[in-house]
This record gives C-alpha cells, structure tokens and sequence, in this order.
C-alpha cells in the first residue's frame, strides 16, 4: 500500500515540479520588475509598517523594523499559502475532470510554490538585520525549526480548507475574516507588553501562529528559544497535528470532489 | 502476463442530484437543520461487467445519456465508482477531452511540459520528444506564443500531439477522430491507425456506426446505465440499429 503510493508519487513528481514552476513563473508574469517583487513588496509594506506603528507611534526602538518583517514575512507566507491551497482544487477543475492525478498534488504544489517565494523573500531579512544592527549569534540556526513548523501548519490548515471549500465556496470569504483576526492576534507590528498590560496576553498562547513567529524572532536576535518550553511545543504539536487532520480529511473526500466541481 | 487488459466488475455509478445547487454553508445549515436535504439518486451505470481481451478493439454504443462517458471516465480513473471495482493493466492513455491541463497564459512550450506532466510522463521523455510533438501539431512558428492566443484549432492539435506521443497499452477514444480541419483529421486517424497496429487495446465511443464498425472488433451496448449486448461488433451493432429504428 506504502509502495503503491510512492511510486505514484514517483510518477507525478514530475507533474508537482511544474505546478510549482507554474505557480512561481504566472505569478510574476508581465510585470516589469519580475521576481524581483517577491523582495521589493515586504521591503515596501515593512516601511509603510514602520513608518506608522514605528515613527507616529513614537516608538524608539532602532531594530523595530527588523521585528516587523520577521512577523510579515511568516504571517504573509501562511496569508498566502493557505489561500492557494484552498483555492487549488477548484482552480484545476478542468484536469481533475479529465484526467486522473493524485489530488493532493494540487494542495501541495500551491503551498511549495509559496513555500519557495518565502524563501527567496527572507534575504531581504538578511539585509534588513545587518542594516539595523540586529547581529544573529549560534541561535540563528535554531531558526529552521520555526520554518519547518511554518511549513507544516500551513499544509496541515491548506489541506483542511481546500477539503472544506470544495463542498462550501463560501469559506473563501470566511478564511479572509480569520486571517484578519490571526493578523492582528500575531503581535506582526506591535508589541506584546501593551496586551500584558490589559490582561489579554493569553490570547497569544492559543495562537501557534504567534508562536512560531516568537521563536523565529527569538531564533534571529540571538536569544534561545527553549527558555519557555511552551513556545516550541504547542506549534510543533500543532502543526503536526493540522497534517494529520489534513491528510484525514483530505483522503476522506477526495473521491467526491469531482461531484461538487 | 494477465490476459485481459481491463477487467470491468459490477460497476455502479451513483450521483446525488440535488434539487437545488446547495454550495454556501448558510444554505446547507437551513436546509439541514429544517430536513430538507433531499436528492435525486441517480445511478449513471449499474451492474456493469465486463472484460476487455488484449488487443481487442471495444466499440462502446448506446444513445445519449446511456452512460458511455461516465464508463470511460470510471475506466480513466477520474471517477471513482461507488459500488464495484475496475482492474486495468498497461499504461493507459485517454484522449478524452485534448488540451483539458492547459493552462492559457502559458506558452504553447510552457505546456507541453505541464500537460505531459499530467499525463504522468517522465521529464527526460518530454526533452526528447519535444520537438517531434512541435512538429507534428504544426505549430513551429507560435510555441512561444501563450495559448490564450491560439485558435481552438491549434490548441486540439497540440493537444492530440502531445497525448499520442507515448505507446499506450490502453487507449481510450472520445469522438477524437473528429481533430481540427481535414487535412489534420487525416493525419490524426493515420497516427491512431498506426498505434491500432500494435498490441494496443482500444475503447472507442462515437454516435457514428460506420466509425464504431470500421475501427472495433467488439462492441458493448449500453442502455439506462445497464450493459445489455456484449460481444462481435457485427452482432451488437445489429441489435444497436434495431433499437434506434
């Protein structure tokens, strides 16, 4: 049964390969910049980020900038991710109509081709940590551990949803409210004292988001992420989980989906 | 080596024709929560059995709605039956609808990769391959041309290109002989006519008798979904022609 699957998987990797090159080459097709814009747009948003939540705020903190991006970079990654892999099943109705391929081909390329453009977008982090003053020790490494979260959650939540709005469009709209919601409980452009204060701050324990966007930070000032525990833990056990759940799901349906597209 | 190439067990397709097109979750709640979710069973085949022999040539006959596309669809893979199981053994190639993995701001180039991806060839065959499929669709002038420029015509002409570039086991036939303009039609039935010469098993439906007759050596008849003839195409054909009088 293992066999089987990896051998059809095997056989489509081929196909995985170019849904990602697809994905990647539409998506920066006919603008003049190119792929350059996959640095250029959080570069862009970061200063107008700044320049509202830094400058008229007042806050003076010299590597607020650099805070703001790792929280974008993550956040927008996921924003995007999951959006296209709930989208993807309806996008590529008229193959699924006609030909037979494994469908969690569709998911996972959508969130691979996110996956690489984040990739790409994290040297302007690079940059932005040496031009504001935040130098990375040994941690940096355990930076890989938050991405690799990132990447699961992501395809864990992207399975779910493109499961979900086959049978119900509506939940494109709905998955637009959330990430709004997840948006503003991620600390992206804040700090987290201001909620401490008002006694909201349990929020950011529910929110695995937040907490791989945490220890990412933690990962790129130079600080260890293991000195609460429960950092790396929930988003681990949570992003696992989501694939799990995901993959369930996924299997369960699949067979239906040609009926409701 | 098994000897027939697709092995067709009591297959059943149903559908839930609902009523109404319930696709936003307010609507599925109401309507649950009322008792009002009713559908329309709609079984597309039932019961159907059949094997296919190495070689044979199966002319698959019957009048609209008889479930003759639903069958090559089950028999494709691209549904999934819910009662009964298919066995197929063989590379299988469906010339269902040529062109259906196109993606239109892509360049004619651009996809015949992704549509030979979706095939499911291998990439070093693609490379190879590539300029024969190029040749063979006519198309040498507008490969870098995204495909949303093309003309219907074109775009089944690299389709048919790209799908009969491999050796099947098993090919499957919607109404394709019927590719573009005629000088393009000649040459689409002389390149399935070569592949016919091998060892390839062949389902085919078309509304032509004539076609059914001069390209199959067997035939099933469908009607309602349940299979009523099997066997020569002479005799299916004989009780076919007497059901459309």
């Amino acid at each position: 049964m293992l066999e089987k699957q990896i051998n059809t998987f095997k056989k489509y990797r081929f196909l995985l390969v170019e849904l990602v090159k697809k994905g990647i080459k539409l998506k920066y097709r006919r603008s003049y910049l190119g792929i350059l814009w996959t640095l250029l747009e959080p570069l862009l948003t970061t200063c107008v980020l700044t320049l509202v939540f830094g400058t008229f705020f007042g806050r003076d903190d010299k590597t607020f900038p650099v805070y703001i991006l790792t929280g974008r970079l993550l956040y927008s990654f996921f924003s995007g991710g999951t959006k296209a892999a709930m989208k993807s099943i309806r996008q590529h109705a008229g193959m699924i109509k006609k030909v037979y391929v494994p469908k969690y081909i569709y998911p996972l390329s959508s969130v691979l081709f996110n996956f690489i453009i984040f990739v790409i977008s994290l040297i302007v982090l690079v940059g932005a940590t040496l031009v504001f003053g935040v130098y990375p020790n040994k941690w940096v490494i355990t930076s890989l551990l938050p991405l690799v979260m990132l990447l699961l959650l992501t395809l864990g939540v992207g399975m779910i949803l493109s499961t979900m709005s086959v049978f119900f469009r509506d939940l494109e709209y709905l998955w637009d409210v959330a990430l709004m919601l997840i948006m503003y409980t991620c600390a992206i452009f804040y700090k987290t004292k201001t909620m401490e204060k008002t006694g909201h701050a349990w929020i950011f324990k529910l929110n695995p988001l937040y907490a791989i966007i945490k220890i990412f930070r933690d990962a790129i000032y130079g600080r260890s992420m293991f000195a609460d525990p429960y950092w790396v833990i929930m988003p681990a056990v949570v992003s696992v989980l989501s694939v799990l759940i995901g993959v369930a799901l996924f299997k369960k349906h699949q067979d239906n989906f040609i009926l409701h597209i | 080596m098994a000897k027939y190439a697709i092995e067709v067990n009591n297959v059943g397709m149903k559908f839930n024709l609902s009523q109404e097109k319930l696709d936003s979750l307010k609507e599925y709640v109401i309507k649950m929560v009322k008792g009002e979710l009713k559908y329309n069973e709609f079984w597309a085949l039932k019961n159907v059995s059949f094997k296919v022999e190495k070689g044979d040539r199966v002319g698959i006959l019957g009048l609209n709605g008889a479930g003759k596309s639903t069958l090559l669809k089950v028999i494709a893979g691209v549904f999934k039956p819910t009662e009964g199981q298919v066995i197929r053994h063989g590379r299988l190639v469906p010339l269902l609808e040529l062109g259906a993995g196109f993606d239109s701001q892509y360049t004619g180039a651009e996809n015949i990769y992704l549509y030979s991806a979706v095939l499911g060839y291998p990439k070093s065959f693609v490379d190879e391959k590539f300029d024969e499929i190029v040749k063979f669709a006519e198309l040498e002038k507008f490969i870098d041309v995204p495909i949303k420029n093309y003309s219907s015509g074109m775009k089944t002409r690299l389709g048919f290109s790209i799908a009969t570039q491999v050796e099947p086991d098993i090919l499957i036939l919607d109404e394709v002989l019927s590719v573009g303009d005629a000088k393009f039609r000649k040459k689409s039935e002389a390149k399935i006519m070569s592949m016919f010469k091998s060892e390839v098993t062949v389902l085919f439906v078309s509304h032509s008798l004539d076609q059914v007759k001069r390209l199959c050596n067997k035939a099933i008849l469908l009607e309602h979904g349940q299979l009523v003839a099997a066997g020569s195409i002479d005799e299916v054909a004989k009780i076919y022609e007497e059901k459309t009088k």
